[in-house]
């Protein structure tokens, strides 16, 4: 058995069992209260700069297989779970998450109180943590928990985005309306797959775009539709994207998620905030103020976008939380843009609002839903 | 959209009395739902025949009818209060069927009365199995292929087409009664047969096999915005062609992948949305590598919610009630939270295992398979961190002879078992796992997910590690955190439960309580609902108020129903009143006292002294009721009293009767002496541990004898024994059962009548509930036979004999609390039974009968109050009159003798009220489902000690224009006085017989009673017949004659319709 410690910037030591590589991980501790698609939140890069724990004691129950992830690797920076099953069963079952942390030289610790963690974190907001496997001494995980900067301060985008612009070509026979599949640039900031998939699936034709593509870039591409993607970190350090933002609202439509959602409010005047310790889940309620209807969706974000701030900006708020009433979504009153804070593309999560949105989206460029 | 102001009076239905299939859940959810409503404002009207029941009690609605649910009635009674809205899917299978009955005679039509929530449409389209595939089939959903049949002679075609086997269910059935798996033709053939007859429309469905698939199910909700949530997902470790309700369950799912999880969530979405229900609903599927089919949709509150409720802490059926009065999802506000509204979808942080409880124990002859029809009585509910601890609790909470690991199968029969799942499945896995077979071997025979297997197999290595390695304290630890009770860790060193106890409390390894908040910790709730693991923090912050725990009753089975439930919620209603913190430990999913808001506290652990301890540790409650949970917490009252005089750290004390003289009253020979001593007669009677002990016994006091085992449940293996062999038999047979407990010998007084008495004793006074009269004689285990308020033939004489007795005893017995004595009367003199100083079965019948709630009193009384204080010191008159019939489940278990007996076999109760004898007993039977004849054939056949008696009940039978048959014996008896009736064929005599005749529809009403136990083979096809073809019958002559007088008394006048409040106004 591997020894394994946990230490928080508030001088918690947890002991635990490790698993996985052998090593350190530092980031902010933070919890999903999903108990299906640990392979699709691992490979999530929005978890870039986080520790993740499930507050699911049991992960890992059905193996691993690729097809399910959201980007080629693991992008949370560690794994906190209560146990991680290491026989696990499923048809398309290749290893065990055990042997994919290890193959990904992931660290992650079992054995742990998650419960009492996730109230911890709760009552104290998030809190940075370090993870150390092979090792139990706290002290020294409490010491660079302490010692990794804020969130805020870190650069993520540059560790997610794509190097290079490419394309991806709309599904063929797709696209239904008059005329040939639109094109739509995304602005890769840590962008999952199945976001891609589903405006792909939709006939769109896709060019993806590095995080630092300026206006000039994006506009030789010519683009139907600007797409803003998730992303991990604080919004505002989002410059370029902000930028292009700006440059194009009111040109061509402009739309994003999660990420996304926070750097149009932002390029619209609007203000972001971190909150106390965000909404990752699959259960998270929001509700459509403007048909009246309420639809369960995933999320996984720490920064908000503040309703007071969307005054003059033409933004209104679309979709509010009915647990919290943050702003879980926003449209601009004459112009195509929107933006949602939740994962209409889920996951991992509910598929309930993927026509939704992503119907607005073709809707927006003249197709039929 | 806001509740609707258009509506003030809603009519809410019952499920009726406790049956396979139907269990407490519905008194969960019709109390939740009476809550739920009258909160908004709204009266409420409840019918239900059920007394022993939460929601019958008069204060939770404006009017409560226990009354038969039966359309007719249930239309006078809406003709009566006329309500505005009805709603349908809280009170089970019955409730939709009398809605749907209702609909179809057009009442609700009639008297303006609207169907809330769920549309009678959405409950044709789900129970119709043609409808239901078609909806199904419109939407792009996939159903099994399958073909709806009328007739035995469309089978032939079926099997051409979809192959063997094959799954019949038939339509509008309770836990798809009379529904099984064909895997030959002739299977087919009879399955069908059984199952057309029990469908209300004649309809079944025979459908293509999905045996073998994994079985998931989803609890959705849907409002009338047409928002949708899902509550919860629950896999079964059983593969299809188990029931559900008879499968272990988990929850959430353990296996699915987030793409199959959202795969079927978004499918439960569609169907909910397409079939337009209102409110929440339940939805199995099968699953195989990514490809599903739906297999069943209930459109109303289930066992499935009520363990969804459970295991969430999300209210469906109070969430339900609002839905169903036109509030959306978001403007409900979440219980549990109270600062966030009800739409959203739970999250857990635990695991949640259920494990079913079946009667077999009490059935040795019936078939132990598992099929898709239901036969189990009860449930058991656990929760852990783990699959482990979870089902490591869920076994301990089950409260059975054997634990893990006791039992022994060999190879052969591990084969075979592994391949049938029967009720013992999971403890021949763990035998397996112990022989070394491999999880492979063990998943390829038994279908069972290799996860489920594979965690097993963890327990099981973890048990040899234990029993070869040194008890250090890590590995100690470890078995804990792993789920293992002490009582197993003791078993498996050789130490005892209180060493292991102690060296645990030594290395700090004590229980930490969590919290079932619905989200996952991700907001602070409010719920105080726990469950303990063996983690760092604990949740529970013990108050310095004054605190009582009651321990609850556990699961549900034949000889401890939901009566024991009903007196543990009564208790802590009563204690909450008093302003004492009352806690409540108990694992029972399906009942109002798991509810979280019923006590101050609920820990949701299994009933052991153990886990008692571990509550007692954290809280450290004043005291501890013991009386009211039924035998399986006073089975606890010494253990507990030892360990808290052992454990010098803690002050908590047992209140209430003191658990030696609980004891005392079931110490034959001290109770004996003492009833000597008060001058109370007893039959004759000894006790014997041996053979050779128990014949001295049984000649010293003369043939026939009554005999059973000290300290069980409702009579288990209780028998009467008419002679030497048999008693020998019997004791062979009762000494392997119960070796350390010896076995009681009593005289059976034949033909005596039986009396039950509750009453409560603050040991001063003594206030007597009610006296109750048996229909059927002594013999008949008194659970299982009709009684009656106020008793009908006894004397005043030897009532007031009953009286003096009873005060007598409970005062020398130190009673304070509930005391329940049976007596017997035989020519005019009383003898004593037993005294049971603890609450009875009866309790609830009583309470309701006589309009003062005695388990309440019973807690006040413990609490310090006295009965004079209270102003309960006269015993109530009442004008009414009310019977208790009970419910059997033969027509659950196929195999099983349909006779009565000294051993209990009944489920549940009913209870029918009106101003005479006649038609009190008339809707008791048809609350019991054995509506008595008013016109047709009545078959009779008697024996030779019966027939003196039934001169008068054939009078009667033909002067009420019942036509009489019979068989050669009983008509020739008749026919010497006067009385002539058609001669039927003995069965055994060949066709036409009267089987023949039930096959046809041609018999009414059966009355046959057994002959002794060597020759009723003839008489045991007959009854069994009755029961598969639904022809009510009787099988007592006591009941005989009651069912003569109810027919006679229903021929001069009219039932009566009238509330229990307006029955309880009347009363002195």
């Amino acid at each position: 058995m591997m020894k394994a410690v946990l230490g928080l910037e508030d001088g918690t030591v947890i002991k635990g069992t490790g698993f996985g590589a052998e090593g350190t991980a530092c980031g902010e501790l933070v919890f999903t209260t999903q108990f299906t698609g640990y392979e699709e939140a691992l490979t999530d890069p929005s978890y870039k700069g986080q520790i993740l724990m499930f507050t699911y004691p049991l992960i890992g129950n059905y193996g691993v297989s690729g097809e399910r992830f959201q980007s080629d690797n693991i992008h949370a920076e560690g794994l906190v779970v209560r146990e991680a099953c290491k026989n696990p069963y499923h048809y398309k079952s290749t290893r065990s998450i055990h042997r994919f942390l290890e193959d990904e030289g992931k660290a992650g610790i079992e054995g742990v109180d998650t419960r009492a963690l996730t109230i911890k974190t709760r009552e104290r907001g998030t809190l940075r943590a370090a993870l150390i496997t092979g090792s139990d001494d706290g002290e020294e995980a409490v010491e660079m928990a302490r010692n990794f900067p804020q969130i805020s301060d870190q650069e993520l985008i540059s560790l997610v985005t794509c190097k290079e612009a490419y394309s991806i070509p709309a599904a063929k026979g797709a696209w239904k309306g008059s005329g040939n599949p639109r094109k739509a640039v995304v602005i890769d900031l840590g962008i999952k797959r199945n976001i891609l998939k589903n405006l792909s699936k939709r006939g769109i034709d896709l060019t993806v775009v590095p995080a630092t593509a300026t206006p000039k870039e994006i506009e030789s591409y010519e683009p139907d539709l600007l797409f803003v993607s998730n992303g991990p970190g604080d919004p505002e350090l989002a410059t370029d994207a902000i930028n292009a933002v700006k440059h194009f609202a009111g040109t061509v439509p402009v739309c994003g998620i999660c990420f996304g959602h926070q750097i149009i409010s932002l390029a619209m005047g609007a203000r972001t905030y971190k909150l106390k310790f965000g909404h990752r889940g699959g259960n998270q309620p929001v509700k459509d103020l403007v048909e009246n209807k309420v639809f369960i969706t995933s999320q996984n974000h720490g920064f908000a976008v503040d309703a007071d701030s969307l005054e003059g900006t033409g933004l209104y708020v679309k979709y509010l939380n009915t647990n919290d009433r943050t702003v879980e979504g926003v449209s601009h009153k004459d112009l195509d843009i929107f933006s949602v804070q939740f994962h209409p593309e889920a996951h991992a999560g509910p598929t309930d609002t993927e026509e939704v949105f992503f119907g607005k989206v073709v809707k927006v460029l003249g197709g039929e839903v | 959209m806001p509740k609707r102001t258009d509506i003030k009076k809603v009519l809410l239905i019952g499920s009726g009395p406790i049956t396979i299939g139907q269990a407490a859940e519905f008194d969960f959810s019709g109390s939740q739902a009476c809550r739920s409503l009258k909160e908004e404002g709204y009266k409420v009207v409840l019918v239900n025949s059920n007394p022993a029941t939460i929601m019958t009690d008069p204060e939770m609605a404006d009017a409560v009818y226990i009354e038969p649910l039966d359309a007719k009635i249930v239309a006078k009674i809406i003709e009566k209060e006329r309500p505005d809205g009805i709603i349908a899917g809280i009170g089970g299978q019955t409730g939709l069927n009398i809605t749907s009955e209702l609909a179809e005679m057009g009442v609700l039509e009639k008297f303006g009365v609207e169907t809330l929530g769920t549309p009678v449409e959405a409950i044709t389209n789900t129970e119709d199995r043609e409808l239901f595939k078609e909806t199904m089939l419109r939407i792009g959903e996939k159903v099994p292929l399958s073909r709806a049949v009328s007739s035995l002679k469309e089978t032939e075609e079926v099997v051409e087409e979809l192959g063997l086997p094959l799954i019949i269910r038939p339509a509008y059935t309770l836990g798809g009664a009379g529904g099984g798996i064909a895997r030959t033709k002739e299977e087919l053939l009879e399955i069908t047969e059984r199952g057309l007859r029990r469908s209300r429309i004649n309809q079944v469905l025979i459908e293509e096999s999905v045996l073998g698939w994994a079985e998931v199910e989803y609890e959705v909700m849907r409002d009338a915005n047409d928002t949708c949530i899902v509550i919860c997902n629950m896999e079964n470790l059983d593969p299809m062609g188990v029931h559900t309700g008879e499968s272990a369950v988990v929850a959430p799912s353990q296996t699915l992948t987030d793409e199959e999880h959202q795969m079927l969530r978004s499918a439960s979405i569609k169907i909910i949305r397409a079939l337009k229900i209102e409110g929440g609903c339940n939805i199995q599927y099968a699953l195989k590598e990514g490809d599903y089919r739906i297999v069943e949709v209930n459109p109303r509150v289930s066992r499935s919610s009520a363990l969804a409720s459970k295991a969430t802490g999300y209210p469906i059926a109070r969430v339900t009630a609002k839905i169903a009065v036109g509030m959306t999802l978001d403007e409900i506000v979440n219980s549990v939270t109270k600062n966030t509204p009800a739409s959203f979808e739970p999250a857990l942080d635990y695991v949640i295992t259920k494990i079913p409880r079946w009667p077999f124990d009490k059935f040795t002859t019936a078939d132990k398979t598992l099929t898709t029809a239901m036969k189990s009585t009860g449930e058991v509910m656990a929760i852990g961190r783990t699959i482990e601890e979870s089902l490591l609790k869920a076994f301990k909470s089950l409260d059975i002879d054997s634990q893990l690991g006791q039992k022994d199968w060999d190879a052969h029969e591990i084969t075979t078992l592994l391949k049938t799942p029967t009720s013992e499945r999971l403890f021949v896995i763990f035998n397996a796992l112990e022989k070394g077979y491999s999880i492979k071997e063990i998943c390829e025979l038994s279908g069972i997910n290799p996860f489920f297997v594979s965690k097993m197999k963890k327990i099981v290595d973890m048990e040899k590690r234990i029993r070869v390695e040194e008890l250090t304290p890590e590995l100690l630890r470890e078995a804990k955190k792993m789920g293992f009770p002490d009582s197993r860790l003791s078993e498996l060193t050789g130490k005892s439960m209180a060493e292991i106890s102690d060296l645990r409390h030594a290395a700090g390894i004590v229980a930490t309580f969590k919290m079932v908040d619905t989200c996952a910790a991700e907001f602070q709730a409010a719920t105080p609902y726990y469950y303990s693991t063996y983690e760092d923090s604990c949740e529970t912050n013990p108050t310095d108020r004054k605190k009582i725990l009651i321990l609850g009753a556990g699961p549900i089975r034949i000889g401890q129903g939901i009566e024991f439930d009903y007196c543990t919620v009564h208790a802590v209603t009563a204690l909450r009143e008093e302003g004492i913190e009352t806690h409540i430990i108990n694992n029972n999913p399906e009942t109002v006292s798991t509810d979280f808001d019923t006590s101050d506290k609920l820990f949701f652990e299994p009933l052991t002294l153990e886990y008692v301890m571990n509550v007692i540790e954290r809280e450290r409650p004043y005291g501890v009721l013991v009386q009211f949970g039924g035998q399986t917490s006073v089975n606890l009252a010494i253990p507990l009293k030892k360990e808290l005089q052992r454990r010098t750290d803690l002050d908590t004390v047992i209140m209430g009767t003191d658990p030696d003289d609980m004891d005392f009253a079931e110490d034959r020979e001290k109770f004996h002496l003492m009833m000597e001593e008060l001058g109370i007669e007893q039959p004759e009677g000894g006790y014997a541990t041996s053979e050779a002990e128990a014949i001295e016994v049984a000649k010293t006091i003369g043939f026939p004898v009554l005999v059973r085992p000290s300290y069980v449940l409702g009579g288990r293996a209780m028998e009467i024994v008419y002679d030497e062999t048999e008693l020998q038999r019997y004791m062979k047979e009762a000494v392997r059962v119960s070796p350390e407990h010896p076995i009681l010998i009593d005289d059976f007084l034949e033909e005596a009548c039986e009396i039950d008495v509750d009453a409560v004793c603050d040991q001063q006074d003594v206030l007597i509930g009610a006296i109750m009269e048996h229909i059927e004689e002594a013999g008949v285990h008194s659970g299982d036979s009709a009684c009656v308020i106020p008793p009908q033939s006894l004397s005043e004489e030897t009532l007031e004999k009953v009286r003096e007795y009873t005060r007598k005893i409970a005062l020398a017995l130190k009673v304070k609390g509930l005391i329940n004595i049976q007596m017997a009367e035989k020519d005019g003199k009383v003898f004593v039974l037993e005294a049971n100083p603890r609450s009875s079965r009866t309790i609830p019948f009583v309470s309701k009968a006589v309009g003062i709630p005695l388990a309440k009193i019973a807690a006040k009384v413990i609490a310090g109050h006295s009965l004079k204080d209270m102003g309960y010191t006269d015993e109530p008159k009442v004008k009414h009159v009310s019977v208790k019939e009970v419910l059997l489940p033969f027509d659950k278990l196929p195999g099983a003798d349909p006779v009565l007996g000294p051993e209990m076999k009944s489920t549940g109760e009913v209870m029918g009220i009106d101003y005479d004898f006649g038609r009190a007993y008339f809707k008791a039977e048809i609350a019991a489902e054995n509506l008595l004849p008013l016109t047709g054939k009545v078959f009779l056949s008697i024996r030779r000690a019966d027939k003196p008696k039934l001169v008068e009940i054939a009078r009667k039978l033909e002067a009420a224009g019942l036509e009489l048959m019979g068989t050669s014996g009983t008509a020739n008896y008749l026919a010497d006085h006067g009385i002539f009736l058609d001669t039927v064929k003995k069965v055994h005599d060949g066709s036409p017989n009267v089987i023949d005749m039930m096959r046809r529809d041609e018999v009414s009403l059966i009355i046959n009673t057994p002959t002794s136990r060597l020759s009723r083979r003839d008489g045991s096809r007959i009854r069994r017949a009755a029961v598969d073809f639904k022809v009510p019958y009787i099988t007592t002559i006591q009941a005989a004659k009651a069912a003569a007088d109810a027919i006679e008394c229903m021929k001069k006048g009219n039932l009566t319709i009238k509330s229990i409040n307006e029955y309880h106004a009347e009363i002195e």
